[in-house]
């Protein structure tokens, strides 16, 4: 069974070493979010009163500003962050892809760092052992696997980080906007196993600026402001609200 | 709020709430990681090894160079106390050498494991993985450096034999206890220093103290007479030290060093659980 849960959650941030408690919340508080100086040690709620549940089939974007509490909700439901006030349930495997470099050793061969990469992500080592030749093709990487990870480009790293992360088989996909620092011709290719990958996964949670990569993916969104559930329904309405006209009007009739 | 009449059969029959335990701090979810961090030894086993790689990494001697390194250290030390204390080479050097590899050990787990989850910051606020996943790693990496070094024991006892017997076996169970203590020190460390960054410093003035006041470069057999000398075992690492030198060195076996290592354990894993229970799911919070 597959579900994200959670009830009123909230995610606080304790700043240890914020030497001033005289911050204006007005100053600050416009883009992040908000800042309470009642207890000892200052914090941020950075979420709060989060309540959605997500089950198999979603297909979910993430929309807000800069700030909102887009990325700290995806940690929510990946598990990093627990919430501090609420509750959350998780059931599923998580593949969250927030960064595509983490986790790689710039010592190590590109094929060791597949073989991390997936352990990473939750992969056995069977599991992958049975991918790497399929990833290793479509990196196009050829004798470079070979050769330690600092020895490549940055486009490399990303093009073999791609390939690790379209290769698993998630319950839960988390994906973070900024996962597209290719050359075009790769992108297209990257985008047909991408799309492969979202047909097998269990749940989708897409956060991105990018409203055709929305359009082509999601069904329903969540509209995220001041670290709160702004609106949660179906894409073309939430988006049309956000955006302030109908966005996915204008996709289709190009 | 969510959308499709055809889901609300879904979320009305199942309270997902009811059976998994909501509350972070809670024994479930400590044991929990535990065991999954433990399931993920492919993981840690393979980054473990990697660390040591890095170590010997495009140098000419490979792996040996941690074993010299170890070597030359353990042989300089054993010569001049040994010419200080008046001590019998062919004795002395391989107990100062014994002596320092376990240590090593010993340091190396409480050194970096106060420092184990701030050193591993990155991985901890972008992957989704029990905690004790980077425990698991540590300790392990602690143990390949351990049998890298114990190359020297091998050599010096070929060199200088050693009266060895069966209680050479008692090795085993004395370094996996050895190990289970830098695990729970790893754990109470590490969670504690991520709150407070003195930790690791103060952390580190009293492991050296320690090495000074363990019996690594001067013999405890030899101050015995001195009345003072009671108080060493005072010193905990004194007696984790002594439970797997004495079957290295085919020296008797002193049934007391294992009670009180047994005593420590014991408690110490009991104060890391409660600190594990408790401050878990704050780690990603303060580091």
């Amino acid at each position: 069974m597959v579900s994200i849960d959670l009830d009123r959650a909230a995610v606080d941030f304790p700043i240890f070493d914020a030497k001033t408690r005289s911050l204006k919340k007005a100053v600050l508080g416009r883009a992040g979010g908000r800042i309470g100086t009642e207890s000892k040690v200052p914090i941020i709620e950075a979420l709060r009163d989060i309540t959605i549940s997500l089950r198999k089939g979603e297909r979910v974007a993430l929309v807000g500003h800069n700030g909102a509490g887009k990325t700290t909700l995806l940690r929510l439901m990946s598990g990093i962050y627990e919430p501090t006030r609420g509750r959350a349930s998780i059931k599923g495997k998580v593949a969250p892809v927030f960064d595509l470099a983490v986790g790689m050793d710039p010592e190590i061969s590109g094929l060791e760092n597949i073989l991390i990469r997936g352990l990473f992500l939750g992969m056995t080592r069977k599991q992958m052992d049975s991918r790497v030749d399929d990833i290793a093709e479509f990196t196009e990487l050829g004798d470079y696997l070979q050769m330690p990870l600092r020895t490549y480009s940055t486009g490399m790293r990303v093009r073999l980080a791609l390939g690790v992360v379209t290769s698993i088989d998630p319950e839960i996909l988390l994906l973070d906007e900024g996962i597209g620092a290719v050359d075009a011709e790769f992108m297209a290719k990257a985008r047909n196993r991408l799309n492969e990958l979202v047909a097998r996964s269990g749940i989708l949670v897409f956060a991105s600026h990018s409203d055709e990569f929305l359009a082509e993916l999601c069904d329903t969104a969540i509209w995220m402001e001041h670290g709160t559930v702004k609106e949660h329904g179906p894409l073309r309405e939430v988006l049309a609200h956000y955006k302030g006209r109908d966005v996915l009007a204008e996709i289709e009739a190009r | 709020m969510t959308t499709g009449d055809d889901r609300a059969e879904d979320v009305a029959s199942v309270d997902p709430f009811a059976t998994d335990p909501s509350n972070p701090r809670s024994w479930k979810r400590a044991f929990r990681d535990i065991g999954l961090g433990w399931r993920q030894r492919a993981l840690w086993g393979y980054l473990g090894w990697q660390d040591i790689k890095q170590r010997y990494r495009r140098s000419v001697l490979g792996p040996l160079w941690i074993s010299i390194s170890m070597g030359v250290i353990a042989t300089a030390m054993g010569i001049l106390y040994g010419a200080l204390f008046h001590e019998d080479i062919k004795v002395f050097l391989p107990y100062v050498a014994t002596g320092l590899l376990i240590w090593n050990f010993i340091n190396g787990c409480i050194l970096e494991g106060s420092e184990v989850f701030i050193a591993n910051e990155g991985l901890i606020k972008f992957l989704p993985a029990p905690i004790t996943l980077h425990v698991y790693r540590l300790v392990w990496r602690q143990t390949l450096f351990f049998l890298h070094n114990l190359v020297i024991w091998l050599l010096l006892v070929i060199v200088f034999p050693q009266p060895l017997s069966w209680t050479v076996l008692l090795a085993v169970p004395a370094f996996l206890v050895l190990g289970i203590n830098g695990a729970w020190i790893t754990v109470l460390s590490g969670i504690l220093a991520t709150r407070f960054r003195d930790i690791p410093p103060i952390i580190a003035s009293v492991t050296q103290l320690l090495f000074f006041m363990t019996p690594i470069v001067w013999s405890y057999e030899r101050l015995k007479s001195n009345p003072l000398a009671a108080y060493v075992e005072l010193n905990p690492v004194m007696h984790f030290v002594e439970i797997l030198r004495e079957p290295l060195l085919g020296q008797e076996i002193v049934w007391r060093h294992w009670i009180v290592v047994g005593a420590i354990t014991v408690v110490g894993s009991a104060v890391a659980l409660v600190c594990l229970r408790n401050y878990r799911s704050r780690v990603a919070y303060w580091v």
